[in-house]
C-alpha cells in the first residue's frame, strides 16, 4: 500500500497507522471513547495481510501483559484504552519500565475520577507524566492535536520506545479520538522477520540458540546494590531522553506578549483563541508541548523574559500548569484556565481568561 | 576395577538434565519444585525444543525458575503468566511456550488470565504447582488451602465460612472447550515422577501440535510452609491433599 489520503476519526487513524507501521500485535479491551481502534483493526483483518495479531483480551490487565509478553520477544506491540482502563494497565506499564521493554500504549482520556464520564478530558496528565505505576520510572508521552498526528505518533511512539527500550504513550482525548479529519496514511512497511528482531533486539526472549546465554526478561533484582545500579541506569536513560527527544510547536510566539500553553485538544481551541486575541490587538501566541514527557522545560524557560503572562489551558483542574510554573521558575505570572468532568471550553471562554491576564 | 574406570559414559544410569545449570537452587529441602523443574528440562531436551522454548516464570517461590533452566524466560507479574504466554505464542506460533505457576498465582490473582487463556484454547502448557500455601511470602493461605489447614493468615485453620472453599481449579478448567489435557500429578514417589513426566511430555506435544491448552497440576509439598520434615510433608500430602485433589487425568481429548 502506498501513501493514501483518507477522512478518518482519530481512533481509526491509529489503527490504520499501526498496520502500516508494520506492528506485530495489538491487544485491547473495549472502552469508550476509544473502541474504534480495535473495531477498525478487527474490520481490517491485518492478520490476513501483514500478519499482525489482533486480540480482544479479557481485561485491560491481561491486554497490557500481552503487550509485555510481545515486547519481551522483541515484537512491536501495542494496546489502547481510556482512563479507567489505563489505571488498570499501570501495573504492566511499571513492569515494562522495570524490564526496559518497548511498547506503545494509547490513552484516549475521558473525565474522571472513577468511572467518571465518557466525555473528553485531560485529567490523566499527572498519572502519565509523573508515574502512574509504582517505582521511579518515566513514560515517553506524546500528545497529538490532530487526526494526522494520531497517525504520525504511532510511528514516532514505536520508534522512540524501541530506541530507548522504554514504553511510550500517546496521550489524547475523546475530542481527537472521535473527530474526523483528512489524514495522510504512510506507505505500508513490512513487519520485521525473526532474524531482524534477533539482530536488532539481541535481548529478546525468542528461544535460546546454543551460541548464547539465556535471555531473561525480568524487573526483579533482590540484591539492592544491583537494583540501585539498575535504577541509576534507568535515570541516566531518562536524562538522555530529556536532552534529546523534546518536541513542541509554537504558533505566533515570536512577538507574543501573552502565551497560551496547551496540549492536544486544548491546544486546538487555544489556537483559535490566539487568532481572536490578535484581532483585538493583543499579541498572543500558542506554545504546544508535543512531548509531555520529556517536557519542553528549556524552551518554555527561554520565553520567561519575553512575555508578560502565561495562560495554561487544560481540560483538568490544573496539572500541566505546575510544570509550566517550574519551567519559567515563576518569574512570569502563570494562570490556569480549564473545564472539568468532560466539558470542553469555547474559544470565547478561554479568550476572557486570557484578557483577564492583562496588566 | 578402580573408581576412574567405573566413571565412564557406558556406565551412566542417571545424570542431571542437560538444560539444568549449576546455579545453587533456593528451594527448600523436600520441596517439589526442584523435581518438576528437572522433568520440564528433560522433556524440553528430549523433544529437541531447547532453542524454541520460552518459559514464563510466575511470582512466588518459582519466580527464580529462570535461574535454573538454560532456556529463554520471561518473568511475569503476579498471575499474568497466561496473558503473557498468549501473546508470545500468538506472535511466535512455531515456538514452545509454557507457564510455570503456583496456586496463588494461578488460582487467586491470576484466575481470570488462567480461565480465559484456557478458554481461548491457547496452544501453551500451564504447569501448576499446588502446595496449598503461599511459600515465598512466608506461608499464608492459598485458594487451595484445605479446610481447617493452618497458615500464617488462617492461624486457627481455614474456616470455609470465612474464607470460602479450597478451589479445585483444574476441575473447573477441564470444563472449558479450549483445554485438551488436564491432569493432576505428584512427584512424591518414583512411579509418580515417571507418570508426571509422561503427562508433561503429552502436554508439550499438544502445544506444538496446536491442540489447545494443557494444564499439568502437580499436587506438591511445602515442607517449610507446612512446618514439617520432607518425609512428614510427603505423608501429609498423601493423607490430606490427595483426597481433595485426587491424582489422575481429568481430561484428555
Amino acid at each position: 500500500m502506498a501513501n493514501e489520503i483518507k477522512l478518518l476519526k482519530g481512533n481509526e487513524a491509529i489503527a490504520h497507522a499501526a498496520i502500516r507501521y508494520g506492528a506485530d500485535g495489538y491487544f485491547g479491551y473495549p472502552i469508550t471513547p476509544q473502541s474504534e481502534i480495535m473495531e477498525t483493526l478487527m474490520e481490517e483483518q491485518p492478520w490476513e495481510t501483514t500478519g499482525m495479531v489482533v486480540l480482544q483480551a479479557e481485561s485491560e490487565v491481561a491486554a497490557i501483559n500481552m503487550v509485555y509478553g510481545g515486547a519481551a520477544c522483541g515484537k512491536r506491540v501495542m494496546t489502547s484504552s481510556s482512563s479507567p482502563g489505563i489505571s488498570l494497565k499501570q501495573e504492566g506499564i511499571s513492569y515494562m519500565a522495570g524490564a526496559e521493554l518497548p511498547g506503545l500504549i494509547v490513552n484516549v482520556m475521558r473525565g474522571g475520577p472513577g468511572l467518571g464520564t465518557i466525555q473528553p478530558s485531560q485529567a490523566d496528565y499527572f498519572q502519565t507524566v509523573k508515574g502512574g505505576g509504582h517505582g521511579d520510572y518515566r513514560l515517553i508521552t506524546l500528545a497529538p492535536a490532530s487526526v494526522q498526528e494520531m497517525a504520525d505518533h504511532v510511528a514516532l511512539g514505536f520508534d522512540l520506545s524501541f530506541k530507548y527500550n522504554n514504553p511510550a504513550m500517546i496521550l489524547t482525548d475523546g475530542v481527537i479520538g472521535q473527530m474526523m479529519e483528512k489524514v495522510v496514511l504512510p506507505e505500508q512497511r513490512p513487519r520485521r522477520t525473526e532474524d531482524d528482531i534477533r539482530r536488532e533486539q539481541p535481548w529478546a526472549a525468542l528461544g535460546k540458540p546454543a551460541s548464547r546465554k539465556p535471555n531473561v526478561i525480568t524487573s526483579l533484582e533482590l540484591d539492592s546494590a544491583i537494583m540501585e545500579q539498575n535504577n541509576i541506569r534507568f535515570q541516566a536513560k531518562y536524562k538522555t531522553i530529556e536532552a534529546s527527544e523534546v518536541r513542541y510547536e509554537t504558533f505566533k510566539c515570536a512577538d507574543a506578549d501573552y502565551l497560551i500553553v496547551a496540549f492536544g485538544s486544548a491546544a486546538r481551541i487555544s489556537q483559535k483563541v490566539v487568532e481572536l486575541a490578535r484581532k483585538q490587538g493583543i499579541k498572543a501566541g500558542l506554545f504546544r508541548p508535543i512531548t509531555l514527557w520529556p517536557f519542553p522545560t528549556k524552551a518554555l524557560n527561554a520565553c520567561k523574559e519575553k512575555v508578560k503572562g502565561i495562560l495554561v489551558v487544560e481540560l483538568n483542574a490544573g496539572q500541566m500548569v505546575e510544570d509550566v510554573k517550574l519551567a519559567v521558575e515563576c518569574k512570569v505570572p502563570v494562570a490556569y484556565y480549564g473545564r472539568l468532568g468532560g466539558i470542553v471550553p469555547t474559544p470565547q471562554e478561554v479568550l476572557e481568561a486570557l484578557l483577564s491576564l492583562q496588566v | 576395577m578402580n573408581m576412574q574406570e567405573i566413571i565412564s559414559p557406558e556406565n551412566v544410569v542417571y545424570q542431571k538434565p542437560r538444560l539444568m545449570n549449576d546455579h545453587p537452587m533456593h528451594y527448600c529441602p523436600g520441596c517439589s519444585h526442584g523435581v518438576v523443574h528437572k522433568l520440564i528440562a528433560e522433556v524440553i531436551d528430549e523433544m529437541g525444543l531447547a532453542e524454541q522454548t520460552i518459559g514464563i516464570a510466575p511470582v512466588g517461590c518459582a519466580v527464580f525458575a529462570y535461574n535454573y533452566l538454560d532456556i529463554d524466560w520471561i518473568e511475569a507479574a503476579h498471575g499474568r503468566a497466561p496473558a503473557i504466554a498468549t501473546a508470545v505464542k500468538r506472535l511466535n506460533p512455531g515456538k514452545m511456550v509454557f507457564t510455570y505457576q503456583g496456586d496463588g498465582d494461578l488460582a487467586a490473582i491470576g484466575t481470570a488470565e488462567t480461565i480465559h487463556a484456557c478458554n481461548r484454547g491457547e496452544n501453551v502448557v500451564i504447569v501448576f504447582i499446588n502446595n496449598a500455601i503461599y511459600g515465598m511470602t512466608g506461608g499464608q493461605m492459598a485458594p487451595t488451602t484445605l479446610d481447617g489447614m493452618k497458615t500464617a493468615t488462617c492461624p486457627y485453620g481455614r474456616n470455609v465460612s470465612l474464607n470460602g472453599y479450597p478451589l479445585k481449579i483444574s476441575d473447573l478448567l477441564a470444563q472449558l472447550e479450549g483445554t485438551c489435557l488436564i491432569t493432576r500429578e505428584a512427584v512424591h514417589t518414583a512411579a509418580a515422577i515417571r507418570r508426571g513426566k509422561k503427562a508433561l511430555r503429552k502436554a508439550f506435544e499438544n502445544a506444538m501440535a496446536g491442540k489447545g491448552s494443557s494444564v499439568v497440576e502437580f499436587v506438591s509439598t511445602c515442607a517449610s510452609g507446612w512446618k514439617m520434615t520432607p518425609e512428614q510433608a510427603n505423608q501429609w500430602m498423601v493423607e490430606n491433599m490427595f483426597p481433595l485433589y485426587p491424582l489422575g487425568t481429568l481430561k484428555d481429548k
